[in-house]
């Protein structure tokens, strides 16, 4: 988008990830990085899954090349204390996310309903160019909202299995409706590689959606694509489009009720009106 | 709720916003990598960062204080433990066993009893077949017999000793130790074990006298007992002073 007259031009924004998921979303990407590579590091300790046809191993989790490469092997003890320390973090801040989405009513964006999931199928032809067609979407695509639910119910797995594994004594119930010690080990350690499917899907997801789409994770603010009629309309001159003006305000205020404290603005505003600056 | 409709801000005020956010998210990104690097570099007590230790005595205080003390290991029929019960350390175990062992208890300092095997051995038998867990992550259902230490603390009189904090064990040769609060070892499923599968230890699983302790992980399963005593502070754990978790509960 080009600024011929910049700081005077109007621009559309939505509103897309309110202050808190954005905390909630980057305070969670290191805490499962730690979690991971702790886990890494006890799994190392007794590495026996693999991935079989008949008797032949199609992949061992993992190479000793893999292991070598991120200096894995004999830090059992370290991996153990980070885990078990990090782990409270990782599980309240999941934790808070999720009563925030019930609170907040976010959930609403994010749960899939029943046409998600004939949508979801749509947008992964679109993705990879099958299809022209576009499901509409509010904040989230089909796909994306059927992917950021179940991550969130993996999180729950994770603790869940990685409490029965950790204390399956004081757990013993848990560790049971689990299938027992062995088969939550490995439930626990699956959630973990579909952890990283995850991350590499929605790094690759977020690279092709584009800067705009990134920063709005940082900023909040999701940009929305001016078209030419829109340039047209869109009140610049104070005086003369005050009705016009003074009618986006209305609607504004009208968000700003449950808005969150934008980033920007908790800092610096001390007036009652937000946007008062506009124009 | 934030409803995902469209408004207009100057792109002034966009600038601004997007300016501020980003250098928060630098900032707090910055600071995160510091605290990592802070974190990883604090001072060491045995083997780990001292921030960590106090997290692992935190977890301690959650797991062990506020669930049940008396909870069960799983126990299974006899036929489902292993015939070939897996070996995984040697340590203290590498000296030259002498024939005339006796476990040693110690009361108080310079008053020690001795117990043969056979003084052992005529206390009620227990066996237990559970899945026992080693800290590498290997579990294995196996079956063992022995005394309830409960009951042996009954029989010998440790009432006072028992009132105390902790119990230390260490092998003959004192090269491998372990110390175990004292609601795990007077725990109804710990033993003082002699058999496994019914026949004696071999040397390689801790003849003649071996803990089983299935409320922690292998490495507090200490193998040829020597001494046991009664401390109220934590006793010496030779995989603690290797940085792992003292506690080591299931």
């Amino acid at each position: 988008m080009s600024e011929t007259v910049p700081g005077n031009k109007m621009k559309k924004v939505i509103k897309k990830h309110p202050l808190a998921i954005r905390w909630f979303h980057w305070i969670n990407f290191p805490l499962l990085g730690i979690m991971i590579w702790s886990g890494l590091l006890i799994y190392w300790a007794n590495d026996i899954y693999r991935i079989r046809w008949g008797d032949k191993t199609l992949l061992k989790f993992f190479p000793n090349s893999f292991y070598k490469a991120l200096n894995i092997p004999f830090r059992l003890a370290e991996g153990m204390r980070f885990h078990f320390v990090f782990m409270w973090l990782f599980a309240i801040n999941g934790f808070i996310y999720v009563l925030y989405l019930i609170f907040s009513k976010q959930w609403k964006f994010i749960f899939p309903n029943k046409r998600s999931f004939k949508d979801a199928w749509t947008v992964v032809l679109h993705d990879l160019h099958l299809t022209k067609k576009r499901p509409t979407e509010v904040k989230y695509n089909a796909a994306q909202k059927i992917a950021y639910t179940l991550v969130t119910f993996m999180g729950l797995g994770s603790v869940l299995t990685g409490l029965s594994i950790y204390k399956p004594i004081q757990f013993g119930t848990l560790t049971n409706l689990l299938g027992g010690y062995e088969w939550a080990r490995i439930e626990h350690f699956t959630l973990t590689i579909l952890f990283a499917l995850f991350f590499v899907v929605h790094i690759v997801q977020v690279i092709l959606a584009g800067w705009n789409n990134f920063q709005s994770m940082v900023t909040g603010w999701f940009v929305v694509k001016e078209k030419k009629s829109a340039l047209v309309t869109v009140p610049v001159v104070a005086e003369t489009t005050k009705t016009g003006r003074e009618k986006i305000e209305m609607q504004i205020l009208e968000n700003e009720e449950n808005d969150e404290e934008d980033i920007a603005q908790s800092t610096k505003m001390k007036t009652k009106n937000k946007f008062k600056n506009h124009g | 709720m934030d409803n995902q409709q469209e408004i207009s801000v100057s792109s002034k005020k966009f600038r601004k916003k997007s300016i501020i956010a980003f250098l928060v998210f630098i900032v707090v990104f910055v600071a995160a990598v510091f605290a990592w690097k802070w974190l990883r570099h604090q001072p060491e007590v045995a083997g780990a960062q001292k921030p960590l230790r106090k997290g692992l005595a935190l977890d301690e205080k959650v797991f062990s204080k506020t669930l049940n003390k008396n909870h069960l290991a799983k126990t299974y029929p006899v036929s489902a433990a292993a015939k070939n019960v897996r070996v995984n350390g040697l340590i203290g175990l590498k000296s030259e066993l002498d024939s005339s062992w006796k476990l040693k208890v110690v009361r108080s300092p310079g008053d020690t009893l001795f117990v043969s095997l056979d003084d052992i051995k005529s206390l009620p038998k227990t066996d237990i077949t559970f899945d026992f867990k080693c800290i590498e992550g290997w579990s294995q259902i196996s079956h063992w017999s022995g005394v309830k230490f409960s009951d042996f603390a009954k029989k010998y009189n440790l009432g006072l000793q028992t009132q105390l904090n902790y119990v230390g064990l260490s092998t003959p040769d004192k090269k491998y130790y372990v110390g175990i609060d004292m609601a795990s070892m007077m725990h109804p499923q710990t033993l003082l074990c002699y058999e496994v599968n019914n026949k004696p230890l071999p040397l390689n699983n801790g003849y003649p006298l071996r803990l089983i302790i299935p409320v922690k992980y292998g490495i507090k399963n200490l193998k040829r007992i020597g001494t046991i005593y009664f401390s109220n502070t934590p006793p010496p754990d030779y995989w603690y002073e290797r940085g792992y978790d003292y506690y080591s509960g299931l």
